[in-house]
């Protein structure tokens, strides 16, 4: 016995008759074409996508985790302590830190002396941010403008990360030089 | 005798060239088409440097076509342990070559006589005329189908000879897709036949630049649409495309019958579907469009439907119909694309099902009814 299939398309003749539905068919993408294309002959955008790396949307979402930044003390250090709690937690292993330590500076002896993130590994979860206990590295919108033939290109370098100005700032605002300076050394 | 052979050899050329150079195009044109239409950009990313500068020239992705061809010639040819060498190395062959040999077939401009197209050459050619066409033969349509026919052969013999479940399932399935649809465009054809009353393919575009009821080109769709619409059908199922790709589904059988070629012998099978392309659009071009002549022109000139005449010299006529007809070939290749990129995939019964109890009734009937349309009106 035949299986009936409870979707079992209902079709009339019409439909059964293939040929016409085809003609509607190829009338819909035919339609879709021709507008698209009186786009792009009058110099205007026939698609939704993006020329990706040249041309970036400007519609990303207000929360969407981007590039990442390190913020700055208002002296211009950094704010990282080199607690190594956002390497600890990247599930794609791609925060490398190393250290210094510096005596001048009694608040904050701990600093990274170099803080890498490798962006060909970084699956922008965002956990980073979430675990840090110092508000030291946040993201921004703006998606990492990084696309390359080389993946040692990739990495971004704690320089990078401080100072490539975002277009738009994230969504808090950096902390003020009073509540930096209330944290109290025990 | 020389000047045959030197005209000819710019006949085979000038084929070969067309051939060839429309099929690179089509796959640029398959990519952008199918972006277009699909609200995408396509590919863009193939560029060439100029050297010792920093200007890239991208020009739409054109350079896509080129960088196919590198790629395949370059990599490396990766052969199975098969148990067939020969017929594993024959098959791309015997897949590319009646392709490009059914071309000879098809005129793709009228009568031309070079004698009095470059003044210079008349002493040399006297007045000899020539119809643009490598092979001027009376059974044109017969040699067509029995050369296609030969194409299937490639396609069984790569899928038997690579030893690989998926190629097999593929050719099996290419072959008995074949059989299908051969019979309906060979009754297609034969509807054709008896309406123009010649094999000569020549002819037939001749045939199709008169009018009908005084006003109407008598062009082949015109004439006889549903055979245009079976034939369109059964020539995609012949090459093997999108609703009836079944030999190569990529998402049941990795690639089909060419799932253990590489490099430039599965370049042979993807050229020789973009030829087939350009092929199968010049026989409907050929067949049932009209040929190489615009609505009411002939090798002289115009004959409007009023009575009116518009005489054209030689050069003027030749000129018009080799782009005519390229024109053509290029607008209903892009019509063939556009059926690609619309229309699902059938299943496999369904495809049979459609060649058999849809496709061949309906040939059948046609050519019936065009035989008693013909009978009564001879
Ligand atoms: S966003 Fe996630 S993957 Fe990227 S660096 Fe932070 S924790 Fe690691
Ligand atoms: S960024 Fe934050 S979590 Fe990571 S090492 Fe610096 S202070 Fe610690």
């Amino acid at each position: 016995m035949k299986k009936e299939y409870w979707n079992k398309p209902t079709m009339g003749l019409w439909e059964r008759l293939y040929i016409f539905e085809v003609i509607r068919g190829l009338c819909i993408t035919g339609g879709v074409f021709f507008g698209n294309m009186w786009k792009w002959i009058t110099f205007r955008k026939g698609a939704l996508t993006a020329y990706y790396p040249e041309e970036i949307r400007s519609d990303y979402s207000p929360n969407n985790r981007g590039r990442h930044i390190l913020t700055q003390r208002p002296n211009g250090e950094v704010q990282c302590v080199s607690c190594n709690m956002c390497a600890t937690v990247c599930p794609a292993y791609c925060i490398e830190i190393q250290s210094t330590a510096n005596f001048e500076d009694p608040f904050h002896p701990k600093a990274p002396d170099r803080f890498e993130i490798d962006y060909s590994r970084c699956i922008f979860c965002g956990f980073c941010v979430e675990a840090c206990p110092e508000d030291a590295i946040r993201m921004s919108k703006d998606v990492p403008n990084l696309p390359g033939f080389d993946r040692t290109k990739m990495w971004a370098p704690q320089d990078l990360l401080m100072n490539w100005q975002p277009q738009r700032n994230p969504a808090k605002v950096y902390p003020s030089a009073q509540t930096s300076t209330q944290e109290v050394h025990p | 005798m020389i000047q045959d052979l030197l005209v000819y050899v710019v006949f085979m050329g000038y084929a070969i060239g067309v051939m060839l150079g429309i099929a690179t195009l089509f796959t640029w044109v398959e990519r952008k088409q199918s972006a277009i239409m699909a609200d995408r950009i396509g590919a863009n990313r193939a560029y060439i440097r100029i050297p010792f500068t920093n200007i890239k020239l991208v020009w739409m992705g054109l350079f896509h076509g080129i960088a196919d061809g590198a790629k395949m010639l370059l990599k490396e040819n990766f052969t199975p342990k098969t148990y067939d060498r020969f017929c594993f190395n024959l098959a791309p062959w015997l897949a590319a070559v009646p392709v490009l040999v059914v071309f000879a077939v098809i005129p793709f401009g009228g009568t031309i006589v070079p004698g009095d197209l470059i003044p210079a050459l008349h002493d040399f050619f006297g007045s000899r005329s020539y119809t643009m066409q490598v092979a001027n033969l009376d059974a044109g349509i017969l040699v067509i189908m029995a050369i296609s026919g030969i194409g299937i052969l490639g396609t069984m013999l790569a899928g038997w000879s690579s030893n690989n479940k998926f190629s097999l399932l593929g050719a099996a399935r290419a072959a008995s897709q074949m059989i299908s649809y051969e019979v309906s465009m060979g009754l297609a054809i034969i509807c054709l036949v008896v309406t123009y009353g010649t094999l000569d393919l020549n002819q037939m575009v001749q045939w199709q630049s008169g009018t009908l009821f005084g006003f109407l080109p008598a062009w082949g769709i015109i004439v006889q649409p549903l055979g245009f619409i079976l034939f369109l059908t059964a020539a995609i199922a012949e090459n093997k495309r999108v609703p009836f790709d079944l030999p190569e589904c990529e998402s049941e059988l990795v690639a089909g019958y060419f799932t253990e070629y590489s490099a430039m012998k599965m370049g042979l099978f993807m050229l020789s579907e973009f030829i087939e392309i350009v092929v199968v659009s010049a026989l409907l071009v050929t067949l049932f469009l009209g040929g190489y002549n615009l609505p009411y022109m002939n090798d002289t000139g115009f004959v409007f439907p009023g009575g009116s005449t518009l005489a054209m010299s030689h050069l003027a006529v030749v000129v018009t119909q080799v782009v005519t007809f390229l024109v053509k070939v290029v607008l209903v290749g892009c019509f063939q694309i556009q059926i690609r990129w619309s229309l699902p995939r059938f299943r496999y019964d369904q495809l049979m099902r459609f060649g058999w109890k849809f496709l061949l009734p309906f040939a059948a009937v046609n050519l019936v009814v065009t035989a008693c349309v013909r009978w009564l009106t001879l």
